[in-house]
């Protein structure tokens, strides 16, 4: 056990965990921010998608003891109150069935829109292949990045 | 941590009783402890919590959603249905899962795409007689005519003077009237449907791109620990020995012991639990266990080995003939021209991305169960059963699923959670990992069916016979401890719908067909995946029209259409969707070389027709790229959610078309994550576009329907592209590869 520092969502946290602690547990089970799911454990299916410093990452296969000073955002501090773009794009094009991946989804279209904010539909399937929706909600998901990127116009 | 359980029971009691002045209504069908209440003449009867709807004196409404929300939209349809006779503003509903108290609600399981079809009427009927109610209400306030007042958007207006009076301040009056009968309100016309038939947001949607829907993964309770269990991979196999010293010592293990298989119809294979202060540790504990086990009855089976005994199956006598018809045997014996062709699908995964899991809190006088499953009340009468505890000492919160698909009509994963939470005495979260869910699912049953059709001399299609071979879901699990209950569900209507629903061929007018069937025995759990036995039994009829079109030279579209040429209704709806799916899918439009199109139909309550349009790669790659669904389902009642559940289910029955497949080996599972299970990625996901027959008939289902005609409509595109028939599924690309062709 190790005593770490970490900052999520804009808050600094210490805990006490192993450091080879993959991130995603620390979120879910220490910190209690359940938005970011468990999905395969191995980087499969990106729903444990959240960000360090901005970048898309697996938190899954993300030791917690590796993440140093970068800032990790998770769904839960992408916006107060549901206004970010690609939030408002979810909701307008009604994606999630289950849910369950949405978290995951949205952290990847965030990170994929702020470096490619005009994306062709094969940028968009290439981006967002790392994400399994077993709900199949895949062409409202091409929808919502599309509209969120004509919002960010 | 934060606790983000959802409201008890206990509170739900409390708030619900003690809101002054709370219109709480539940009527549908009056239930036993209403009965009860009316006959002993009880002050209150009927204004129990016991309801579908609750209206306080803020103009707030409630309504109450048995159905599980599995992402198939019952949190939406259901305060449609109310909202559409209460005449409300849809801003002012909210929603809350209804609680698992049997006495009061006894609808908390969705299963068969019934939930639109089920709820339909009574939710209806909930939100006239609220409305009606409220109606009263008014009138006795103004001493006015019944008849000269009207609700509309949450008020009660007395027309002849244009008062008005919220459904907030008639509420207290409400409350002293005597319930009407629902039955005898007359319920509005479709031509006057405000909610009912249009697209309305989902209710769970801002909840679910926040991060705060809480799946039963997400349950969070004070001083709870988390379990995983070691599972023997052998299906049927047994424990022999397990060393946990070094498991026992790892930061954060509490506790190491074996839990037993449950008898019967529980369907757990037990294992070694680790219990532990957090997920992760409990999954590195259960990873340090030295485990043995022995192979059990299985441990020869393999998918090659089922082949062969369904190969067998295919020919050797049946155990029941389901349909004959008119005399397939002699006349297909006899047919000029003879057609023949087997089919065969493997056992496919759930693979629900939220694993299975339950909390159990095992309390001196109370378990208290958090379950993403959609079975609730089953849920709560096994968990009863298993520990002895009353039924209204065992509390079940229904949390949100990610994602069912049919996996979560089993309890198993909450029995086991139950298990391990009678050890320790704090709340404990069990989670399957997703090897365990993998490797420990009920699967879609293996399926080979062979079928044979015969040309008269004139060439026209006299007879036809289809053999169905399964591992029966009805026999499941007879080496895990299901023999009771299969003794009891091995009959011939139950093996029917089960196994070979969707093989009868009618409507198509074909004078002489046989159906029969026989089983194929495995150790491999199965049950109802995504449309059950409609998940393989149109790949063989469809696939096989196709082949007969083509045997007689005609369009796969035009065949299916002189095959239904008859005049009642069922051919005549059939053509109808058949038609419309030509037109926009265009049918006649010729495409380059290496693409094709496949057409396939299915008749029944819901009635579709499907085109899939593919591109065949030079390596023998499939790529969808377009599916078009026509749908008649009845009315929509959200047409948006038909789209969204008919666009998914094509989708989830893509990857058993193009890519999935569990496969068996020594009688294990071979495929243990999503790197050997794939599923359909976005990459591969075509365009879905879904067109809705206009109708005033009742609503029938569509959760599961898309599914059912993507394995044919692929396949028989696959074939327009190269010319080569898919008879097997997943689709090997190995064998369209150009080179090949």
């Amino acid at each position: 056990m190790a005593n770490l520092a970490i900052t999520v969502n804009e808050e600094s946290y210490r805990i006490d965990v192993a450091p080879d602690t993959p991130l995603l547990w620390v979120l879910r089970d220490t910190l209690g921010l359940t938005g970011t799911k468990y999905g395969c454990g191995m980087g499969l299916c990106g729903a444990c998608t959240v960000h360090l410093d901005g970048e898309a990452r697996r938190s899954c296969q993300t030791p917690v003891g590796s993440i140093g000073a970068k800032k990790i955002t998770t769904i839960e501090g992408l916006s107060r109150d549901r206004s970010h773009p690609v939030q408002r794009a979810w909701i307008a094009e009604q994606v999630p069935q289950c849910g369950y991946c949405q978290s995951g989804q949205i952290m990847q279209a965030v990170a994929f829109l702020a470096k490619t904010p005009h994306p062709t539909r094969g940028q968009i399937d290439e981006a967002m292949s790392g994400n399994i929706c077993r709900c199949a909600t895949y062409q409202r998901i091409r929808r919502a990045i599309q509209r969120a990127a004509e919002s960010n116009a | 941590m934060i606790a983000r359980a959802q409201v008890s029971r206990r509170e739900f009691l409390g708030t619900s009783t003690q809101t002054a002045g709370a219109l709480i209504l539940g009527f549908y069908l009056p239930t036993r402890a209403q009965v009860r209440e009316q006959a002993s003449g009880g002050p209150n009867k009927f204004f129990k919590p016991n309801a579908w709807l609750r209206i306080t004196a803020d103009n707030r409404i409630t309504v109450l959603v048995e159905k599980p929300e599995l992402g198939q939209g019952s949190r939406t349809y259901t305060p449609m249905m109310i909202a559409e006779e209460l005449e409300v503003d849809w801003s002012t509903i909210h929603v809350e899962q209804a609680p698992t108290i049997p006495s009061i609600y006894q609808g908390l399981r969705t299963g068969g795409s019934g939930g639109v079809a089920n709820t339909f009427t009574p939710m209806r009927r909930a939100g006239a007689q609220a409305r009606e109610m409220l109606v009263t209400a008014a009138a006795q306030r103004w001493k006015a005519k019944r008849n000269d007042c009207r609700a509309k958007n949450g008020t009660i207006v007395h027309a002849p003077t244009n008062r008005r009076l919220s459904y907030g301040e008639l509420v207290e009056a409400a409350c002293e009237l005597p319930l009407m009968n629902a039955d005898e309100i007359t319920l509005k016309q479709p031509k006057d449907f405000r909610f009912i038939g249009k697209s309305m947001p989902r209710t769970d949607v801002p909840s679910k791109v926040d991060g705060s829907a809480a799946f039963g993964i997400d349950v969070r309770v004070p001083g709870m620990l988390y379990a995983v269990i070691a599972r023997c991979p052998f299906f049927g196999g047994k424990l022999q020995s397990f060393d946990a010293s070094v498991a026992k010592s790892m930061p954060g293990v509490r506790a190491v012991f074996s839990v037993p298989p449950l008898p019967r119809h529980f369907n757990t294979a037990g294992g070694v639990a680790v219990v532990a202060d957090s997920t992760w540790a409990a999954i590195q504990g259960g990873k340090a266990l030295v485990l043995r086990w022995n192979k059990g009855p299985g441990g020869n089976e393999s998918s090659e080995s089922l082949r062969k005994l369904a190969e067998a199956q295919a020919v050797g006598p049946p155990t029941f003939i389901a349909i004959d018809r008119g005399d397939a045997r002699d006349v297909l014996a006899g047919a000029v021209k003879k057609v023949e062709a087997h089919y065969e699908s493997p056992f496919q995964a759930h693979a629900t991305m939220e694993p299975m899991n339950t909390t159990v809190h095992v309390r001196d006088n109370e378990i208290e169960v958090w379950s993403p499953t959609q079975f609730a009340d089953e849920v709560q009468d096994e968990i009863a059963k298993l520990s002895g505890f009353p039924l209204d000492q065992v509390i079940v919160h229904m949390t949100l699923s990610g994602g069912s698909f049919g996996r979560r009509y089993q309890w198993d994963y909450a029995a086991e959670a139950w298990q391990i939470a009678k050890e320790i005495k704090k709340p404990v979260q069990l989670l399957w990992t997703r090897e365990d869910d993998m490797q420990h699912d009920f699967y879609r049953p293996y399926n080979y069916q062979r079928v044979s059709g015969g040309f008269d001399d004139q060439g026209r299609l006299v007879a036809w016979s289809t053999r169905v071979v399964t591992t029966p879901i009805a026999g499941s699990n007879l080496y895990t401890g299901y023999a009771e209950s299969a003794e009891t569900l091995i009959d011939p209507a139950t093996i029917a719908a089960l196994e070979w629903y969707g093989a009868d061929i009618a409507p198509y007018s074909i004078p002489n067909f046989r159906l029969d069937y026989a089983p194929a025995d495995s150790v491999v759990p199965r049950s109802w995946w995504r449309s059950v036995a409609s998940s393989y039994t149109p790949f063989a009829k469809e696939c096989f029209v196709d082949e007969l079109a083509h045997a007689r030279g005609r369009d796969p579209f035009q065949f299916r259409m002189e095959l239904l040429a008859d005049k009642s209704p069922e051919p005549v709806r059939l053509r109808a969707v058949l038609q419309l799916a030509a037109e926009r899918a265009d049918w006649t439009k010729p495409l380059p070389k290496g693409q094709g199109r496949g057409i396939a139909c299915r008749s029944g309550e819901t009635c579709s027709a499907q085109v899939a349009e593919v591109t065949v790669q030079d390596d023998g790659t499939v790529e969808v790229h377009r599916v078009v669904s026509v749908v008649d389902c009845g009315i929509a009642v959200n047409p948006d959610g038909v789209r969204a559940m008919t666009e998914g289910a094509i989708n989830f029955a893509l990857t058993a078309v193009l890519t999935g497949e569990i496969t068996i080996k020594d009688g294990a599972v071979e495929q243990s994550n999503f790197h050997d299970y794939q599923v359909l990625r976005i990459n591969q996901a075509p365009e879905v576009e879904v067109h809705i027959v206009p109708s005033v008939r009742s609503p029938s289902g569509v959760g599961e329907l898309g599914a059912m005609l993507v394995p044919p409509a692929v396949a028989n595109a696959v074939f327009a592209a190269t010319g080569v028939r898919v008879r097997r599924l997943p689709i090997d690309p190995q064998l369209l590869k150009r080179s090949q062709l």
